[in-house]
C-alpha cells in the first residue's frame, strides 16, 4: 500500500490526449528528474499505456505498484528504481 | 590476465525500430559479447499503435509498442527520443528527395544515425570507457528502394558523421570493414551478407536465435510511406499555401474521413466511437459539428466557412454520415473553438452530393 512506501510524495504526470509512444517518452523524461524511491502516477487516455509503461518499467528497472482504468482514462503508479535513466 | 590487460567491454547504440531486422542486428552483436542499448526515435509519423489506440474496433488487439517489446526480449535498455520538432526539416526539405510518396527515407536514416552519433560522442565525452563505441543498424542492402541501396550506405555513414563507427551486422560482409571490425571488437567472419528484398535469410536467422514473435510492418513503420497519408499531407500544404505542419496536424491526418468540399475548408469526420473520442480532444482548437437529433459522428472543420451556405453544406455532409441520413431533416450543433454554439437543421446530403473528388487521401 502507498502508506508503506519510502516516499510520501506521489508525483503526477498528465499525458492525456497523447498517443503511444509519447506517454512513455514523457514518463521516461519525468523519471530522469526524480530520485530512487520516488513515486510517479501517470495518467493517460491511450489504453496502450497500460502495456507500454509497465514494459518500459521492466526494461529500465522501475517498479509498477498499481495500474488501473477510470472511465476513458488509465493510470500507472510506479516507483523509480536505482537508475533514473539519465543518459549522462 | 592482469587487470591492466582486461579487454574493454565494447558498447554499441542500436537503432531499434521494433521490426525484425534491427532486432536481429542487436542479437548478432550480443552474440559477439557487445553490450547494446537501443534507441528509438519518435518522428510523429510512426504507425506504432496509433490507429489501434484510437479506433474502438481495434481495442482488443495487442497494442504493444514494438520497440519496447523488442528491448524486453533482448534484455537491452531502450531510449525513446522525441525528435518530432527537429524532424520537420527532414520532411520539408529532404536533400536527397522523396521516395514513392512523401517519404524522405534517405535523409531520415542520415538524420537518425546522426542523432545516434551525437549520443555516442556525448557519452564518450562524459563516460569514457563506459560510453558507446559504435552504432548498429538493421540495414540490409537492397531492402528498401530509397534508402537501403549499395550506393546509399556510404552516404549515410558519411553525412551522418558516424563514418566507420556505423556497423550493419546483417550486410557488413558486402561493405568495407568498419572500425569495430578492424579493431577486432567484433568478428567480421560472424557477420552477414544479406541483400535484396528476400526475407528468407532473416527468417532463418530469427529461427536460429529462437525468435518467433516479431513485428513485420509491410511498408515500414512510417505513415509517410503510405500513399493515402502522403496525399493528405500534400493537400494540407496546398490548402495552406505553405509547406509546414504542427504535430497536431499530422496526428489528425491519421484519423477519420477527410473531405474537402472547398479549397478553404476540410471536414474531418469520425468513423466510429474511438475516433469520436479522439477528435473530441481537439474541439477547443477547431469549429466542430455534431448531430443533435440522432446519433452521428463528430466532425472538425479545418479552415473557415466563407458564408452561411457553406456552413449549411458542411452540416448536410455530416448528417449524411449520421444515423439520420435517410430522414428528411437532421439537427446539428455547430460549435466554435471558443465554445459558442448554434443549431442548424438541414436535409442530409445524398451520396451524389458528396463527390469522390472531395475525398482527401
Amino acid at each position: 500500500m502507498w502508506g508503506d512506501d519510502m516516499s510520501d510524495v506521489i508525483h503526477e504526470l498528465d499525458t492525456r490526449r497523447l498517443l503511444c509512444p509519447m506517454p512513455v517518452i514523457k514518463t521516461q523524461n519525468k523519471v530522469r528528474t526524480l530520485q530512487t524511491g520516488d513515486q510517479l502516477r501517470v495518467i493517460s487516455t491511450d489504453p496502450g499505456s497500460l502495456n507500454d509503461i509497465p514494459a518500459w518499467c521492466r526494461i529500465n528497472g522501475h517498479e509498477v505498484l498499481e495500474t488501473g482504468e477510470q472511465g476513458h482514462e488509465v493510470y500507472v503508479l510506479l516507483r523509480v528504481g536505482e537508475d533514473n535513466g539519465a543518459l549522462f | 590476465m592482469t587487470e591492466a590487460t582486461q579487454p574493454i567491454q565494447r558498447r554499441a547504440i542500436a537503432l531499434v525500430s521494433g521490426g525484425l531486422d534491427s532486432m536481429l542486428a542487436v542479437k548478432v552483436m550480443q552474440e559477439q559479447g557487445i553490450e547494446v542499448e537501443g534507441v528509438n526515435f519518435f518522428t510523429g509519423f510512426c504507425v506504432e499503435g496509433h490507429t489501434h489506440a484510437i479506433r474502438k474496433k481495434d481495442k482488443d488487439k495487442d497494442k504493444r509498442n514494438n520497440a519496447l517489446w523488442v528491448a524486453e526480449q533482448l534484455g537491452i535498455k531502450m531510449h525513446i527520443i522525441d525528435i518530432s520538432e527537429e524532424y520537420k526539416d527532414v520532411v520539408l526539405n529532404p536533400k536527397h528527395g522523396y521516395g514513392a510518396n512523401l517519404n524522405p527515407c534517405l535523409d531520415c536514416k542520415i538524420f537518425m544515425v546522426n542523432q545516434a552519433t551525437l549520443m555516442i560522442n556525448k557519452a564518450r565525452e562524459f563516460a569514457g570507457d563506459r560510453g558507446f563505441d559504435f552504432i548498429v543498424t538493421g540495414e540490409v542492402i537492397g531492402q528498401r528502394p530509397k534508402s537501403q541501396r549499395k550506393e546509399t550506405m556510404p552516404i549515410i555513414s558519411q553525412e551522418s558523421g558516424a563514418d566507420d563507427r556505423l556497423l550493419r551486422p546483417l550486410c557488413a560482409k558486402n561493405l568495407p570493414a568498419t572500425l569495430p571490425e578492424r579493431e577486432g571488437w567484433v568478428n567480421r567472419d560472424e557477420l552477414f551478407d544479406f541483400s535484396g528484398r528476400n526475407r528468407k535469410p532473416q527468417m532463418a536467422l530469427a529461427k536460429h536465435f529462437g525468435l518467433d514473435d516479431f513485428a513485420q510492418p509491410a511498408g515500414g513503420c512510417c505513415f509517410l510511406t503510405d500513399e493515402s497519408y502522403s496525399n493528405k499531407l500534400a493537400d494540407l500544404w496546398k490548402a495552406r499555401n505553405e509547406r509546414r505542419y504542427e504535430l497536431d496536424d499530422i496526428m489528425l491526418l491519421k484519423v477519420g474521413r477527410h473531405l474537402r468540399p472547398k479549397p478553404h475548408y476540410k471536414l474531418i469526420i469520425s468513423r466510429e466511437e474511438g475516433e469520436n473520442r479522439f477528435l473530441e480532444g481537439y474541439r477547443y482548437m477547431f469549429t466542430s459539428i455534431t448531430t443533435v437529433s440522432c446519433p452521428g459522428p463528430l466532425a472538425l472543420v479545418d479552415g473557415n466557412f466563407e458564408n452561411e451556405e457553406e456552413l449549411q453544406q458542411a452540416a448536410a455532409i455530416v448528417a449524411r454520415y449520421s444515423k439520420g441520413r435517410v430522414q428528411d431533416e437532421v439537427t446539428l450543433e455547430i460549435r466554435q473553438a471558443d465554445g459558442v454554439a448554434r443549431q442548424v437543421t438541414v436535409k442530409p446530403a445524398l451520396p451524389d452530393d458528396v463527390p469522390v473528388a472531395w475525398n482527401v487521401g
